[in-house]
């Protein structure tokens, strides 16, 4: 038997009743019982809470959007069961005792929970090889990363180990894990999918966003997840709009920005440049406008995320102590801070301690001002870029990555050489604005590896964003390839 | 903040107790020199001309969200209680504050 492995065809097939839920789930577990001890992109599975889950649908209990559709959970989104780890020792055996937002209205749309994936320990990094546990391969290669933080996400969605994913995204954590694994992800708009119940890193920067095959795949777990929550004040008051209503019709006239700031001199890989390029072409054959734009602070990007992203994790994570969740250690402590110290030092993996230091220098007294408030004021200036380029033109156009998956272990020594990773992504986030990732080719070689394409659009510009991306996957054919595992 | 200062390990020493972090001395170290190198490039926003922008602490225009103050269903005792390395019901356990606490600076 044939199995959609598309969020969209999978939920029509299931209506059609051409499969059943049940077979749907069993077919998933059955791949991850084969693939998953070679991909690792599950923290945990719950094949039992999946299949009573699936058969709730079968019977008619459960229905909705998305009902009897196989889709993993990135382990820092609460779930009521199992753990909710952040692949971190200090979260090993957390159990949350509520489901997020996103979780909560996921499953009141008849989905089935495959599990939770892995990640950068705390969302902390661009190859999941942060993770407190395991590492990640990536499914086109399995000597190269996934990319991350949402690594577990994407490797299980390319490797056919889910239907569609969910992720969050900080700095890029969506969008190139999507890239280097093939897929559509996407980062929405600051407020407009509710951050209740994802594990907090820095909390003026994340938002909760999904993967799929498709940008329609995608454009429909947004519509479940977004809208507002009084759960999180940073969620925008008032209804979402449906993401899918019009995202079949083509853009007239669609401007398309390209700031001369994202042309690279170094660094860039150069088949993810001509792909870039090629991707621009295909725009302009359907008619688009290309419009020069410039966005100046861009290369103060990666350097404001690198203070602000730290100074947020480094009060955020104030909340591991060791004593009301989390790891305490067992070594005889002297006092209460002690305690704390030790607890944290056990339990908080390298990068996890090191974003913890730079926050707390920079937020500290001397250093402040030099620090944190001129990233700040550096964050103003990024944000007045876009504004004054997005008069101009209806999305900007980029690559996601400088570069395909690298091999595992290429970067884990130099933290900076994995930071820069994040060169192109990094401004969204710290302006608020949507951004979207899509398949746009692949490099040559016997084991070709994915390239993505973002596109960046104005806050709350998600339908015209994600009919822009359209057009394009409707005119190429990258996102039907699948990875030969 | 204009050329990044060398970063001494009594400095680091000093974030970590801030930080409530107890790295080893190895560990330290390294932290040192690899703090010195991120601190080093992130000082990059310093050249940016930042004269008269205000810092912008949140890219959407939020503001304070209000209700009334009822009393709302709380998560149940045993839910709260149920990740904590120790208690006492009602209580967490920690270990005794009083007397033995010098670092209470920072």
């Amino acid at each position: 038997m044939q199995f959609p492995d598309t969020l969209i065809s999978a939920r029509d097939a299931i209506r059609s009743k051409a499969v059943s839920a049940v077979e749907l789930t069993r077919h998933v577990m059955d791949r991850i019982a084969a693939i998953e001890p070679t991909i690792r992109a599950y923290n945990s599975v719950h094949a039992e809470l999946a299949l009573e889950q699936a058969a709730g649908v079968d019977a008619g209990e459960r229905g909705g959007e998305l009902a009897g559709v196989p889709i993993a959970l990135k382990d820092n989104l609460c779930t009521s069961f199992g753990t909710t780890t952040c692949s971190s020792k200090m979260l090993a055996n957390f159990r949350a005792p509520y489901d997020a937002t996103v979780v909560k209205r996921l499953a009141a749309a008849g989905a089935v929970f495959t599990g939770k994936t892995n990640l950068d320990e705390f969302a902390m990094g661009s190859s999941t090889e942060n993770s407190a546990f395991h590492t990640t391969r990536n499914p086109w290669d399995t000597d190269r990363v996934p990319g991350g933080s949402s690594g577990g996400s994407a490797a299980a969605l390319a490797a056919g180990l889910c239907v569609a994913s969910i992720g969050s995204d900080t700095g890029g954590s969506i969008r190139q894990p999507a890239a280097l694994c093939g897929l559509v992800g996407i980062k929405p708009t600051y407020g407009r999918v509710s951050r209740y119940g994802l594990v907090a890193f820095a909390s003026s920067l994340d938002q909760i966003g999904p993967f799929g095959h498709t940008v329609a795949d995608a454009a429909l777990l947004l519509n479940v997840m977004a809208g507002h929550d009084r759960k999180d004040s940073t969620s925008v008051p008032g209804e979402a709009p449906d993401h899918l209503a019009e995202l079949e019709r083509p853009i007239d006239k669609l401007r398309i920005g390209i700031a001369r700031e994202f042309d690279l001199p170094n660094g860039m890989d150069p088949e993810v440049k001509a792909s870039f390029n090629a991707a621009v072409a295909q725009y302009r054959a359907m008619g688009a406008e290309l419009v020069d734009v410039s966005l100046p602070h861009t290369e103060y990007g990666i350097a404001a995320y690198y203070v602000i992203a730290p100074c947020e994790a480094s009060s955020n994570l104030a909340r591991y102590d060791g004593v009301h969740f989390g790891h305490r250690t067992r070594e005889p402590v002297k006092d209460v801070i002690e305690l704390f110290s030790r607890s944290r030092s056990e339990g908080f993996g390298e990068e996890v301690q090191r974003r913890i230091m730079i926050g707390a220098y920079a937020l500290s007294s001397g250093y402040y001002d030099a620090f944190y408030v001129s990233a700040l004021k550096v964050r103003a200036l990024i944000k007045r870029d876009f504004d004054e380029a997005f008069k101009r033109c209806d999305v900007i156009l980029s690559p996601t990555s400088p570069t395909p998956a690298f091999k595992i272990g290429e970067k884990t020594g130099d933290p900076m050489q994995m930071y820069l990773c994040d060169v192109f992504t990094v401004t969204c986030n710290i302006a608020g604005i949507p951004g979207i990732s899509l398949p746009c080719g692949f490099t040559t070689g016997d084991k070709p590896l994915p390239i993505g394409l973002q596109l960046l659009g104005p806050a709350f510009g998600e339908p015209k964003l994600l009919r822009a991306a359209r057009m394009y996957e409707a005119a190429t054919e990258w996102s039907a390839r699948r990875p030969s595992v | 903040m204009s050329a990044p200062r060398k970063l001494s390990l009594d400095d680091v020493r000093h974030v970590a107790r801030l930080a409530r972090l107890a790295p080893d001395e190895a560990t330290l170290q390294k932290l040192t020199l690899q703090l010195e190198s991120i601190l080093g490039n992130v000082a990059k926003i310093s050249e940016a001309n930042t004269t008269g922008v205000e810092p912008l602490a949140h890219a959407v225009p939020l503001h304070n969200v209000l209700r009334d103050d009822v009393v709302e269903e709380s998560l149940p005792l045993e839910k709260v209680l149920q990740n904590a390395p120790e208690t006492d019901p009602p209580f967490f356990k920690v270990p005794k504050i009083l007397g033995g606490d010098e670092d209470s600076a920072g």
